[in-house]
Order: structure tokens, then C-alpha cells, then sequence
């Protein structure tokens, strides 16, 4: 059971200490929040949208919120985690480090910082997105990042604003029982285009818990491309909050590679608020020992001739468990909506277990929709081709492996993204098998 | 080369191969027809090691070796190729990486050092060209949306590579217009040595108007009913395969019958 009073305590200590603690706009969306969060509490099973993810575990840890060092990472252990070509805005611990940052040189119009140093500055450029779910949260989680939030990237583009190399948010937790709570803010203006990667890495010993939103909105024909690289440490926890709100003829893609953590979950939603918008939403869980990945994506479809692909694919060894809930809502009157999706996991032990459901909702009458999941083992006949062509038995299953999740790598428009996701793939390969890619 | 003696074989409980003897000499090449449901492809798998299917009795000796205790990659290492009727489909694969593992797998096996990437890439040209087939193929998954020529080509191409000491087509001219179906023969035929057995499965004569075997055997109920010079597979052309099947089963019938 979750203890609501060590929750309390915690937001009166650490709640005037936090960022806009000035502005009674903020301070109260803060207050609001933060009961909304002591009546709901954590979802539990009983929640629908939670059915196979429990975070009891999580519930029942007493995680700290206080601001914690800046110190534990160097810049070289930054500069191996750093994309080339990337515009690198650093978090350690979940506060913004500027000494850490490598920011390239900005086109006009582009604005890209610490959301702390935003709500310093120019507050009203953000009061709407910051208090609009302090009444009606989600649930729990997302009442929590919004009473809590310490920091995260704000991200603003111009009227025709394209940025051409990806700005890279790295997000470094070496603090245990550390409540790291970012929130990011992402806004395109009319015709621009960004891409952002939303990376999370931390030390593999510390139990710490990072809630995480991210606030999408992209303009009139605008493109915005958000990847998640979540490479938490082992015992680490990872809760997402991603949503999306698309103006007309925008382009949206989501791509989600689950690598790390114990327990992560990542909601992602786009809303197609107006004619002509496409979505894509591409994912990657590789899953072993006992982690627990849950994916949980929403498109919501409400005007017409929205176009929207989705794929994902898992990969679950050991005793790990994967849940994949496509939702896809077609509302009446999104007419000409073009929907596919599809979900393909592959088990490699016994004792994984994946839910996948795809769910469906269609309310106009003129759209082509369609949907497909499969769960399945590797292909015996492909092993047996290997085999007889000298590739021995365990070498032939880690090249099919390794060919299955690479299919999503290879779907990177982004080079240094891709070429760093093709090697952490080829990274969990034994060597005999490296030697031949 | 290789030596079957009465290989038994069952598929799901099922008889297939009721006892076949055939030796095959390095240097030489035999044919093996039959109609559909004969055995032909079962046999070629069983040499090649596929799984699901249970040897009841007999022996093959491969190089003096027991193939059957050997699992399918360690008879590939040791020179046997079969070259796939429905060759297989590896999405994500490139057939350059494919071509490399394989040829690494058999020179480390050999106690040979790896190949590097320029005589590799040289090699794997040649062969290419022999096989006239364009160099982009390389770079594509193993298989993947290649036609059926394609397809069949990209097997001998692996078997030029690979340089295997026993090679078993399996109906590799089924599904072949003329040109590729000519293409293929030469490339077979560029592999005919003094050091090499080739056993070709097929249905049809006709590959064997450009590869002329020294022994053609024709299979039927599970069992070698008779083998022959050339002339064999003209004959079969000409007649069919009803008359060889009638004395295979007035054979079988006689032998449940007993003395």
C-alpha cells in the first residue's frame, strides 16, 4: 500500500523548494495535483488500462524527492552517451546541467532549454500546458510528475523553423530511491520540423524511479519526430506519460525502444485534431530476466483523411513479461481515416509472457482500418536453412533474433539514432555472432 | 563419397525411404528421378540433417564418416551442400553475411584462416558473374521478394562459394524458365570435378539434357526400382514413371507375400 502521509511530507518539504514556487498559478496547479494524487494513489490491477502491469512493488518503496547531486556524472561518461550530430541538453538526477550541455548553434526561431529557466523567464508561455491536468490527471502518475516537476527540456520552434540535427535530452540517475520527475515540453509553429530523442540511462545498482511527461504539439503542417531510448539501469523504474496534439496536415512519428529498467511503462497518445494529419508510431521491447515492459498507445483519429501506421515488435527472453494495448479510436467524424497497426512478438523462452491487445474503435463509416498481433517462436525452418549452410544451432537463433528487432532500427530516418540502436542490437549478440555483421 | 545402405526412414510414424542402397564415387554424378511422393525430397533432407524425421534402420558413410550422427551444420562443415527445392525466406539477413558465415564456419572447421573482406568480396564476385547475377543481390535479405529463378540461383551461387564435397540439388529446375534453367546447369556443371559427387533430385529430364549423369536412379514406393546409365532418364521421358512404379509395387507385394 502506498503511504499517502510519506508523499505529504514530502511535497510540503520539497514543494516551496521547487521550480516557480513564486507563481501562485503554478504553486496551486502544484497543490491540486498533489491531492489529486493522495485521493487516486497508484493504479492497481483493478484499474482497466493496468490490468497486467502491477506496480505494487513501486507503490509500497518510499522514493525521495529532494533535490539530489549534480556531481555523479563526468563528461566523459556523457560524451559516450552523446549522439553525433546532436544538439545535447543533459539532466542529471533530473535537474538540468548546463556544465554537461552541448548545445550546437540554433537556427532563428528556435528555442531549446531547461524548462525551469522557461518558467523563470516567460511563465505564460507554458501556464496552460502546466496546470491543464492538475483537476483531471490521467491517473496517479501523471498527478504526481505534475505536483512534483523539477525540470525537463523546453522545446520551441517558430513559423518555419526546421531543425536539422536532432536535439538529444539525456537523462543520467545515479541517486538511489531517487523520485526523478521531468517534465518536457515539445511545440512545433506552423511548418516546422524538429526531432527530439528522449534518453534515459542509470546506474544499474540504485532502485530509483523516474515519472516522466512529455507535452507534445505540433502546428499546421508541422513534423515532429519524438524518440524514446529507454535504457534505465536494472533495478530502475520507468513510468511515461507521452501525448501528442496535431493541428492540420501535421506529421507525428513516436518511436519507443525499451532496452533497461525493471518495471517501465510507456503511454504514448496522439490526438488527430484536425483534417489530414499522420501519425506513426513505431516500437521496440526487448525484454529478459524479470523485466516488465508495458506499452500502452492511444490514436485518436477525430477529423477527416488522418492517416496512422503503427508497429511494434517485442522480444522477451527469460522470465520477462511484455504488454502491448494498441488503441486506435475512429471517431464519426474522422471519415477517409487510413489505420493500420500491428504487433508481432517473439518469445525465446518458456517462462516470457507477452499481452498484446489491439483495440479497435471505429465510429465513422468510410475508413480503411485494419489490425494484427501475433505471438510466436522462431522460425524452424529459417534455423534449419542456417544450419545446413555450417551456422551452428545457437549462432543461427541469435542472427534470426538479432534480424527481427534490427527490422525497427533499420526504420530510423535518423543516422546517429540508428547507428546507435544497431549497436546496442548487436551489443547483446555473443561474439561469434557480432564477427558476422 | 557416400555410401547409403537400406536407410529407413519415417515421417510421423509414417514409412517414406524403405530401404535405399546407393554409393556415389567423388567425381561422379547421378540423377535421381521419380514421381511426386517417391521420397526424393525426404532423402535429400535426411542427408542433410532436417529434423522430424526418424531413421529406423540402415547407415549412410560420408567420407568415411557416420553422417547421420552429425548435426546439419557439422555435415555442411564437412562438405555437404543441398541446395533447397523452396529455398528459405531470412528477413533482416543479408545473403553477403549469410555467404560469409557459412564459408568462415567451414575454412574454421577446416583449421583454414577466415577470408578476408577483399578475397572475399573478389571470391563472391566471381561467382556472381558465373551465376549471371546482379551484385546488388548481396545486399539484400536472404532470399527475400527474389523470384523463383532467383531464388534458385542464389542456391547454386552459395554452393559455387562454398565449394561443398557432396552436392544435392533438390528440384533445383522446377519453377526455372529455359535461360535461368540454362544458367543454373552451367553453374552446375562449372562444379563437376574429380573431387566433387553431385546427386541431382528432379522430376523432369530435362535438366539432364545439360548435365549428362553418370547413373540415373529412379525412386518409387521409398525404394531405388532401378538405375541406369543416361539413357535411363530418355527412357523415363518417353514412357513415364507408371511402368517402373507397377514393378516396384509387384516387388513390394511379392516380398509381404514371403517365400
Amino acid at each position: 500500500m502506498m503511504n499517502v502521509d510519506l508523499y505529504r511530507s514530502q511535497f510540503a518539504q520539497t514543494g516551496p523548494r521547487l521550480v516557480g514556487a513564486r507563481l501562485p498559478w503554478l504553486q496551486q496547479a502544484r497543490a491540486r495535483a498533489f491531492e489529486r494524487f493522495a485521493e487516486l494513489g497508484f493504479p492497481t490491477l483493478r484499474d482497466e488500462d493496468w490490468k497486467y502491469t502491477s506496480v505494487a512493488a513501486l507503490a509500497k518503496r518510499a522514493f525521495k524527492f529532494a533535490p539530489a547531486s549534480l556531481n555523479g556524472v563526468s563528461a566523459d561518461q556523457v560524451g559516450e552517451l552523446a549522439l553525433a550530430a546532436s544538439h545535447l541538453l543533459v539532466f542529471v538526477n533530473g535537474r538540468h546541467s548546463p556544465g554537461l550541455t552541448r548545445l550546437g548553434r540554433l537556427p532563428r526561431g528556435a528555442e531549446v532549454g531547461s524548462l525551469a529557466a522557461v518558467v523563470g523567464d516567460r511563465p505564460d508561455r507554458i501556464e496552460a500546458l502546466l496546470t491543464c491536468d492538475a483537476e483531471a490527471p490521467a491517473n496517479g502518475f501523471t498527478a504526481l510528475n505534475t505536483a512534483f516537476w523539477a525540470d525537463g527540456a523546453y522545446i520551441e520552434l517558430a513559423a518555419g523553423c526546421a531543425l536539422d540535427e536532432p536535439i538529444h535530452l539525456l537523462f543520467v540517475t545515479t541517486d538511489a530511491d531517487l523520485a526523478v520527475q521531468p517534465r518536457n515540453i515539445i511545440r512545433a509553429g506552423v511548418g516546422a520540423r524538429v526531432e527530439v530523442i528522449e534518453h534515459y540511462v542509470g546506474a544499474n545498482d540504485a532502485g530509483y524511479f523516474t515519472n516522466a511527461v512529455t507535452q507534445i504539439e505540433a502546428g499546421v503542417g508541422a513534423t515532429v519526430i519524438h524518440t524514446k531510448l529507454q535504457q534505465e539501469g536494472l533495478r530502475g523504474h520507468h513510468i511515461a506519460d507521452i501525448r501528442a496534439e496535431q493541428r492540420q496536415g501535421s506529421r507525428f512519428t513516436s518511436q519507443s525502444f525499451a532496452l533497461g529498467g525493471l518495471l517501465s511503462r510507456n503511454d504514448i497518445a496522439t490526438r488527430l485534431d484536425a483534417p489530414g494529419c499522420e501519425t506513426t508510431l513505431i516500437g521496440l521491447y526487448l525484454a529478459g530476466g524479470r523485466q516488465h515492459m508495458d506499452h500502452h498507445t492511444r490514436i485518436d483519429h477525430l477529423q477527416p483523411n488522418g492517416t496512422s501506421r503503427e508497429f511494434y515488435k517485442g522480444v522477451l527472453d527469460g522470465a520477462s513479461r511484455a504488454v502491448f494495448n494498441g488503441r486506435v479510436i475512429v471517431h464519426a467524424n474522422a471519415q477517409k481515416t487510413d489505420a493500420q497497426q500491428s504487433n508481432r512478438n517473439l518469445l525465446l523462452s518458456d517462462d516470457a509472457e507477452v499481452d498484446t491487445k489491439p483495440q479497435l474503435e471505429i465510429y465513422a463509416d468510410d475508413v480503411k482500418c485494419s489490425h494484427g498481433a501475433t505471438v510466436g517462436q522462431l522460425d524452424a525452418e529459417q534455423i534449419y536453412y542456417l544450419r545446413s549452410r555450417g551456422v551452428d544451432d545457437a549462432s543461427a537463433r541469435a542472427l534470426l533474433t538479432y534480424a527481427f528487432a534490427a527490422d525497427l532500427a533499420t526504420r530510423v530516418s535518423c543516422t546517429p539514432l540508428r547507428t546507435r540502436l544497431e549497436t546496442l542490437l548487436r551489443g547483446r549478440l555473443p561474439e561469434q555472432v557480432k564477427e558476422l555483421l | 563419397m557416400l555410401t547409403i545402405q537400406n536407410l529407413h526412414v519415417t515421417v510421423d510414424g509414417k514409412p517414406i525411404l524403405r530401404g535405399i542402397d546407393l554409393t556415389v564415387q567423388a567425381g561422379e554424378v547421378h540423377a535421381i528421378m521419380g514421381p511426386n511422393g517417391s521420397g526424393k525430397s525426404t532423402l535429400a533432407h535426411v542427408l542433410a540433417g532436417r529434423e522430424g524425421y526418424v531413421v529406423t534402420a540402415g547407415e549412410v558413410i560420408y567420407a568415411g564418416k557416420n553422417l547421420l550422427d552429425m548435426p546439419p551444420e557439422v555435415r555442411a562443415r564437412e562438405g555437404v551442400f543441398l541446395a533447397f527445392q523452396y529455398p528459405v525466406e531470412i528477413p533482416g539477413v543479408a545473403n553477403i553475411y549469410l555467404l560469409k558465415a557459412a564459408l568462415n564456419a567451414i575454412r574454421k572447421h577446416r583449421g583454414e584462416p577466415e577470408l578476408d573482406a577483399f578475397d572475399f568480396l573478389a571470391l563472391v564476385k566471381a561467382k556472381l558473374k558465373l551465376m549471371e547475377m546482379d551484385q546488388a543481390l548481396l545486399y539484400r535479405s536472404v532470399n527475400e521478394g527474389f523470384s523463383g529463378g532467383e531464388k534458385k540461383r542464389n542456391e547454386i551461387l552459395q554452393m559455387a562459394v562454398l565449394e561443398p564435397k557432396l552436392a544435392i540439388l533438390d528440384e533445383t529446375d522446377s519453377g526455372l524458365d529455359i535461360d535461368a534453367l540454362k544458367v543454373v546447369a552451367d553453374g552446375v556443371e562449372a562444379m563437376r570435378s574429380p573431387q566433387r559427387a553431385i546427386v541431382l533430385v528432379t522430376h523432369y529430364q530435362r535438366l539432364l539434357n545439360y548435365i549428362v549423369p553418370d547413373r540415373v536412379h529412379v525412386l518409387a514406393q521409398g525404394r531405388i526400382a532401378k538405375s541406369g546409365g543416361p539413357e535411363l532418364a530418355l527412357e523415363l521421358e518417353s514412357r513415364g514413371y507408371g511402368w517402373v512404379e507397377a514393378q516396384a509395387q509387384a516387388q513390394a507385394l511379392s516380398e509381404t507375400a514371403g517365400p
